[in-house]
């Protein structure tokens, strides 16, 4: 072929050129990291802020489980229940309205100030008053500004005691307070750096609860202090000397923002950093085989999904809903696209959350799918559009699918665009298909049961927009359900309600879901006790040695 | 009589200051405009972009009147001609206002980002003037051989080839394969704590600070990206050269330096070349520019944290400020590089100098 | 046959041509000689041919189709005898993909000149000839478009008026064109005050008729030049908006998209971004090497710009 002979004739010449340019270049001093310091590649531009009280993303959540502390962790050993984290107790009262906290002793911050139900009221007075993303996590309890100092108190210097508005299910109560929004601040340190705010109708208090400060400040008591962060560079983590649990090994802790995945694995195998956190398949592979290099991989509360906005008649159709479901090539995309990030999954409870549902009723059915269409009236297929965000694996996933669901006829075009901007016409439910993933608020199964299976209000102006809302999915019946989970405070049937919210959504609701993300790490060999949590939060590294 | 000769003498000076005045003033007229058009125009794009500044700050997961408050707090709510008045006002006092991604004042960014990329494009020019000028200069001299010819192939490839992907391979083959130059980003992570910057220029600082093993190191992550974008601005540079140096050799005073004797060597790099200066003075000025500006994908590939990466980024997430500062500072830089060449010229070309 | 040839030539370079046609048939040859006197802008001319034959000719040219993939199967294949380039991550075949993206490419060069070319010439010699406000305010305006970084100004509109490929080709007409404008002005500025421009004006003919009719001619050969070495950076540039995944909707072969696909698999499947970074690189080159010659066959002086 023509192209053929061109290259052949132009190869010398570009390698000509190539060398050319490298004259001046020295053969670099490759040095391994230093051995006190844990270096990481991680795309972390996600982080925004590091106010426990405002952030709400994916890295942040890491940053902040490891510097700071909570009442209650989530149990790593069984992700369906918690444990202590600064509480060394607690109880419930009959009435299920009381939690009393009693706070293991003599505990301190990173600063040496103690920590004392006092800091841990204020902490949640903050949270509320500033109201910010994640605040609702805490104010779902019946908090507001007006009744925070009262619901959330200090009774004495180790008690602290937390009154909900309605008997909830302990579980989810406790499994709510492991979120990030949860975390204990130092209320001396913070205070020393409050700024005045003049209030307005919609912010009443005079002062930022030091929010400002914080937002790149550090007042924790984990095992890591923050040290410094330079968004979209790096991160770094400091050991806590004042820590009362088992100190890190390591000194230091550096988070390297690299986005791409081939990098991260250059890097990786030239010893530039110790570990990579964004491996796509093929480099994860690639990483597996090397025997200098080790994986470790655990599955994570974000599952992926496409949605059929219920306001375009042909898919509210429940046939073309059911068609979707059977258009997907589930094998294909498990056992490449996704393979090692991720599991195929059918419903919308990831794995290893209370009262979550393993069934996989779907598979790739083109002729199933062509009887749905043909029941609907749409034996010749039709046209629809998909907004897909330009990133992997969601576009090699969009792709599968336009390849499958033509085989039923239906045309499917993909509009992509950047991150931000198909999640902007998502949420003003102007898709007709949308590709995306959705990560648990917190680690309890009615995060995801009231986003995917209740709406309360299908306006537009709604004052709560679930998933549910934003694809028009009207759905009294499950919303009810779902809020009846909620105030059962027996565990086991608290699960089963959870089953059959999801049983009752697989063929009927508008999200065909795919899989369940597996985060991986790929790691030096000398990096021991790695271990990746259920949650981002729980991604901890004080054990690691290297 | 002398004393009307210096009268005459003093209005030819008055007239020719009061002509420079006018001159500046146009100048100031043009710069002004062209900023404000830059603003409005940038800020247009930034409103009708349709992606939602406020998913930036609050997230796809915050409740709605979390949403709502926060666009009131940024002040979306207001009139498109209010927050531009707002805006402009700001930046007339030197607030680029914050930018929401890195929670830092926009010119604080910029400070940090922007010697990155001008670091980077420095030593892409460089490279590309060290080895262009002779390039040029050779194939102009033997003009029409194969050697021309083999110039200007090496200057149309570097002309044709995507830059991002030559970077692809230069990391696969480089760095991945022989092991010759560090990967992507600046500096290593071990520097991190031992380095600290001055002018922000790494290379300079570390030589300021005579730590060679980071100076080292440095130079092994700069080397490729800047070979890359100096293989660009060389095929440009060789180019322009060669015009410029076939044009000097026509000159009859090359003729009269032959006949004369001068040895070969002599008349084409001390007599030629040193005319075809000025010329070429310009034409490197415009190839930083361009390096300036077109260092969005080579910092893509590197992961070099510059000025054109943040822009990307921040205009990915509608942050518009953020694409605002670095849009004017480009913008300064294109047009005070343009006046720089311009002056430049009438300094240097005694045939543009005013008599 | 050589002797019709020889008599056939003579007429094209007759000192005394019997008639216009004759005279600009003449001129025309006379560029056409020195053009193909350059070895290297007729291999542009041919890489350019040959791109134009491939579009025209994918159907029949492409092995396979270059939407449809097997994901299970034949997933980043390497070359073989079946798949020549082998197979891209979604299975399809790279050689068919890259067939029909020739189509693309063609289309964006095309579109971007037909657009920005004009755009530029109307404002370029409206400027030059009629001065005084309105040139400094066309200028003022190329003035800020040109300022601008070229790719971020392209990235903002893409974002601001959605995906796809037609959408990349208003965005990069719409900052390529000031550069048109500059030479339009410029060549303006050098006829405005000649005396053929004085004798139309005597003539009584509207300034719309000069602009049109007389002026636009003269800059049209220079900004030809101007056009063909741009493309090259046309394509470049829509393959970097591809890059950064804004260019063409999936599945479309767009180069560029498919360079910015290939890149997850850069360390072990190299060949997927390979092939097309060589495709747009040959090509690129073709309209390089085509407008160098252009330059040169139209401007006998040679040397400057």
């Amino acid at each position: 072929m023509m192209m053929g002979k061109m290259n052949a004739r132009f190869r010398p010449l570009l390698a000509g050129a190539a060398m050319s340019m490298l004259v001046f270049s020295a053969a670099p001093s490759f040095a391994e990291t230093p051995a006190d310091t844990l270096v990481l590649a991680w795309a972390i531009d996600d982080t925004i802020t590091l106010d426990p009280g405002e952030s709400f993303e994916i890295s942040p959540a890491e940053f902040i489980g490891n510097s700071y502390d909570m009442l209650v962790r989530l149990d790593i050993a069984d992700t369906t229940k918690v444990k202590g984290g600064i509480a060394e107790s607690w109880t419930v009262s009959d009435d299920g309205l009381t939690y009393t906290f009693k706070l293991k002793p003599g505990l301190k911050f990173a600063s040496g100030n103690p920590i004392t139900a006092e800091d841990v009221a204020w902490s949640f007075e903050r949270v509320v008053k500033m109201d910010k993303s994640p605040a609702f996590i805490l104010t779902q309890f019946g908090l507001t500004g007006e009744n925070v100092a009262e619901k959330a108190k200090a009774a004495g210097e180790n008690t602290f005691v937390f009154t909900v508005d309605k008997a909830y299910a302990p579980s989810f109560v406790l499994n709510c307070l492991t979120a990030t929004v949860g975390a204990v601040v130092d209320k001396k340190l913070v205070l020393e750096h409050v700024a005045p705010v003049t209030p307005t109708d919609d912010y009443k208090f005079d002062n930022d609860f030091g929010n400002g400060w914080l937002k790149t400040g550090f007042a924790g008591s984990g095992p890591f202090k923050i040290r410094d962060w330079r968004a979209n560079e790096l991160l770094v983590l400091e050991r806590n000397d004042n820590y009362y649990g088992d100190k890190p090994a390591l000194a230091r802790i550096i988070y390297r923002h690299v986005k791409e995945s081939a990098t991260q694995r250059l890097m990786l195998e030239t010893g530039d950093i110790d570990v990579a956190r964004n491996l796509e398949p093929g480099d994860l592979d690639a990483v597996s085989k090397n025997e200098k290099l080790a994986t470790t991989s655990a599955p994570k509360g974000t599952v992926y999904y496409i949605s059929l906005n219920q306001k375009n008649e042909t898919l509210a159709k429940p046939e073309v809903r059911q068609a979707f479901k059977y258009l997907v090539d589930y094998d294909a995309i498990g056992s490449t696209l996704i393979k090692g990030i991720g599991e195929i999954r059918q419903t919308y409870q990831p794995k290893g959350v209370l009262g979550s549902l393993d069934e996989a009723p779907f598979k790739l059915d083109v002729a199933k799918a062509k009887e749905l269409l043909e029941k609907a009236g749409l034996k010749d297929g039709f046209s629809v559009t998909m907004d897909v965000r330009s990133s992997q694996p969601v576009t090699g996933i969009a792709e599968s699918i336009q390849q499958t669901v033509g085989q039923a006829g239906i045309k499917l075009e993909i509009i992509p665009g950047d991150g931000k901007q198909t999640l902007t016409k998502y949420r003003a439910r102007n898709h007709d298909i949308y590709i995306g993933q959705w990560g648990m608020d917190y680690w309890d199964p009615n995060s995801n049961a009231e986003t995917f299976t209740s709406n309360p209000d299908n306006k537009d102006d709604a004052a709560t927009k679930t998933l549910a809302w934003r694809n028009s999915w009207d759905v009294p019946e499950l919303t009810a359900q779902t809020k009846a989970a909620l105030l059962e405070r027996d565990n086991a049937k608290r699960a089963e309600m959870y089953q059959k919210l999801q049983k009752e959504s697989l063929d009927t609701s508008p999200f065909v879901m795919i899989f369940q993300q597996t985060e991986v790490a790929g790691l030096r060999g000398n990096v021991k006790n790695y271990k990746l949590g259920p949650s981002f939060d729980s991604n901890f590294l004080a054990p690691v040695t290297k | 009589m002398s004393n009307t000769q210096t009268r005459a003498e003093a209005k030819r000076e008055s007239g020719r200051a009061s002509a420079r005045a006018a001159a500046i003033a146009r100048f100031v007229v043009i710069v002004v405009t062209t900023y404000l058009g830059l603003l409005a125009v940038t800020f247009f794009i930034g409103r009708v972009i349709p992606i939602d500044p406020v998913l930036a700050i609050v997230g796809d997961r915050a409740p709605a009147h979390v949403v709502e408050r926060t666009r009131i707090e940024m002040g979306l709510n207001l009139p498109y001609y209010q927050q531009f008045f707002l805006y402009v006002k700001g930046a007339l006092q030197g607030d680029f206002g914050t930018s929401v991604l890195t929670t830092n004042p926009v010119m604080s960014d910029i400070r940090r980002v922007f010697p990155a990329t001008m670091e980077l494009a420095s030593l892409g020019t460089i490279i590309g003037a060290l080895f262009g000028i002779p390039l040029g200069v050779l194939a102009a001299v033997k003009r029409g051989s194969i050697v021309d010819q083999i110039v200007r192939i090496i200057g149309l490839v570097g002309y044709s080839v995507p830059i991002f992907w030559l970077g692809l391979l230069g990391l696969l083959v480089f760095y991945a394969r022989l092991r010759w130059t560090a990967g992507p980003g600046r500096i290593d992570v071990v520097f991190e704590y031992t380095f600290t910057p001055i002018t922000g220029f790494y290379l300079l600082d570390s030589i300021l600070h005579r730590d060679w093993a980071a100076f080292r190191d440095i130079f092994a992550h700069i080397i490729l990206p800047a070979s890359l974008l100096g293989y660009f601005s060389l095929a440009y540079i060789s180019r322009m050269t060669r015009s410029f140096m076939l044009n000097e050799l026509q000159q009859e005073y090359i003729v009269a330096a032959r006949a004369k004797g001068l040895s070969e060597t002599r008349i084409i790099w001390g007599h030629a070349l040193r005319n075809a200066a000025v010329p070429l003075v310009t034409v490197i000025a415009l190839s930083y520019a361009n390096l300036l500006e077109g260092s969005v994908l080579t910092e893509t590939v590197f992961a070099w944290p510059g000025l054109g990466l943040y822009i990307t980024n921040s205009l990915q997430n509608a942050d518009m400020n953020a694409v605002l500062g670095g849009t004017l500072v480009i913008g300064s830089v294109f047009i005070a590089l343009n006046l720089f060449s311009d002056l430049l010229y009438r300094v240097l070309d005694p045939r543009t100098r005013i008599r | 046959m050589s002797e019709t040839m020889q008599t056939r030539r003579e007429w094209l370079l007759t000192e005394r041509p019997a008639s216009r046609l004759q005279a600009r048939l003449g001129r025309a040859y006379l560029t056409w000689r020195r053009f193909t006197a350059n070895k290297l802008a007729v291999v542009g001319l041919l890489i350019i041919l040959a791109l134009c034959l491939v579009a025209a000719l994918a159907d029949v040219l492409a092995p396979h189709s270059p939407y449809i993939g097997d994901l299970a199967n034949s997933r980043l294949l390497f070359p073989d005898a079946n798949h020549w380039l082998g197979t891209d991550g979604q299975g399809r075949d790279i050689l068919s993909r890259l067939i029909y993206g020739s189509r693309l490419t063609l289309q964006v060069v095309v579109l971007v000149a037909i657009i920005a070319a004009p755009i530029g010439l109307l404002v370029g010699t409206v400027a030059g000839y009629a001065g005084g406000w309105v040139d400094a305010v066309l200028m003022r305006i190329t003035d800020i478009f040109l300022a601008f970084p070229k790719l971020v100004l392209a990235l903002a509109f893409v974002a601001a008026l959605g995906p796809g490929i037609g959408n990349a080709i208003i965005a990069i007409a719409i900052t390529s064109w000031p550069p048109y404008a500059r030479i339009a002005r410029a060549e303006t500025l050098t006829v405005r005050n000649s005396d053929y421009i004085a004798a139309v004006q005597l003539m009584g003919a509207s300034p719309t008729r000069i602009v049109l009719r007389h002026i636009m001619p003269l800059c049209v050969s220079s900004l030809i030049v101007r056009v063909t070495l741009d493309m090259a950076g046309i394509i470049l540039t829509a393959a970097g908006l591809g890059f950064l995944g804004l260019g063409a909707q999936p599945p479309l072969p767009e180069w560029g998209a498919m360079i910015a696909a290939g890149r997850l698999f850069i360390l072990d499947q190299w060949w997927v971004a390979a092939a097309p970074g060589f495709a747009i690189l040959i090509v690129s080159l073709g309209f390089n090497l085509l407008g160098d010659g252009l330059r040169d066959a139209l401007d006998p002086r040679g040397g400057s710009q």
